[in-house]
């Protein structure tokens, strides 16, 4: 699915990397602990938490994921946002839960990886 | 003889935000240098996970990264506390982290597992008091 599908499921608020919404992606993660990604997700290009500190970028960045959800309207700071412009990930933030935000995703056909 | 690129970094302990700035760094070296991707997200794991640990639990410390055409080597020191239990710090959900890094999304006593599983070759000395070293390498 393409990262604008996410958006418009999520009915979420692009915060950065607007251009860059017409990328494939194709697995999901959801997670607040950054190591519990980097040890059972390497297939993921979205990540959706509720954790929002300029951590979750360089997790990203790690994994090479193209897309961060913050879920429960969160929205990082803006030293955490230039960090995510730089590295080319789009950033967006959904009023929905984490649970909710996920059902709607795998109810569209999103997958978790693995 | 065969290239050796040697990065250094000094890895600062009082700022969180920074912690993975060396982590990413390294990426970069490693994709301008065209190693493959599936050895770069092991070494990026790997030395991410130890630089977050060195700041979170050491104060800081310094990376040293030595890339030559068959192998990553990293080696990861901190003047730190050191770790009394080795082997129960090794354990998958082991963890010292207090509640303010959990909030922080850290904690979860994965990264010392990760980094042996992601890498060829992994050692952890520590001395209570004294520090802790990390040597890793990852061969392609
Ligand atoms: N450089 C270090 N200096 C002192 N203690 C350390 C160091 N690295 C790890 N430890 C100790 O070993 C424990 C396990 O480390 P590990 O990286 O596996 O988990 P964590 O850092 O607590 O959580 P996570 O890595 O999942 O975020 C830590 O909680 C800490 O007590
Ligand atoms: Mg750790």
């Amino acid at each position: 699915m393409k990262i604008k599908e996410i958006q418009d499921i999520l009915e979420a608020k692009i915060l950065c990397g607007a251009h860059l919404l017409d990328t494939d992606v194709t697995h999901a993660c959801a997670a607040d602990l950054m190591s519990d990604v980097l040890a059972y997700d390497h297939s993921s290009s979205v990540l959706l938490t509720g954790l929002c500190n300029p951590q979750v970028v360089r997790t990203a960045e790690m994994l090479d994921i193209r897309c961060l959800v913050f879920v429960r309207n969160k929205a990082p700071d803006e030293q955490t946002l230039e960090l995510a412009k730089s590295k080319d990930i789009v950033v967006m933030t959904t009023y929905h839960m984490m649970f909710s935000s996920c059902g709607l995703l795998y109810q569209n056909g999103m997958r978790g990886g693995a | 003889m065969a290239t050796h690129h040697i990065l250094n970094y000094v890895v600062p302990g009082d700022d969180f935000t920074r912690a993975g700035e060396a982590s990413s760094a390294v990426k970069n070296t490693l994709k301008q240098l065209g190693i493959d991707n599936a050895a770069i997200r092991k070494v990026s794991i790997a030395i991410y996970e130890g630089e977050i640990n060195m700041v979170i639990h050491a104060g800081g410390g310094t990376i040293t990264v030595d890339i030559s055409d068959q192998e990553v080597a990293m080696i990861l020191q901190d003047k730190g506390p050191g770790i009394a239990d080795i082997s129960k710090a090794m354990e998958e959900g082991f963890s010292t982290a207090p509640d303010e890094i959990r909030l922080l999304g850290f904690g979860a006593g994965m990264g010392l597992p990760n980094m042996r599983k992601f890498t060829d070759e992994f050692n952890l000395q520590s001395t209570l008091g004294i520090g802790t070293t990390v040597t890793m390498k990852v061969k392609f």
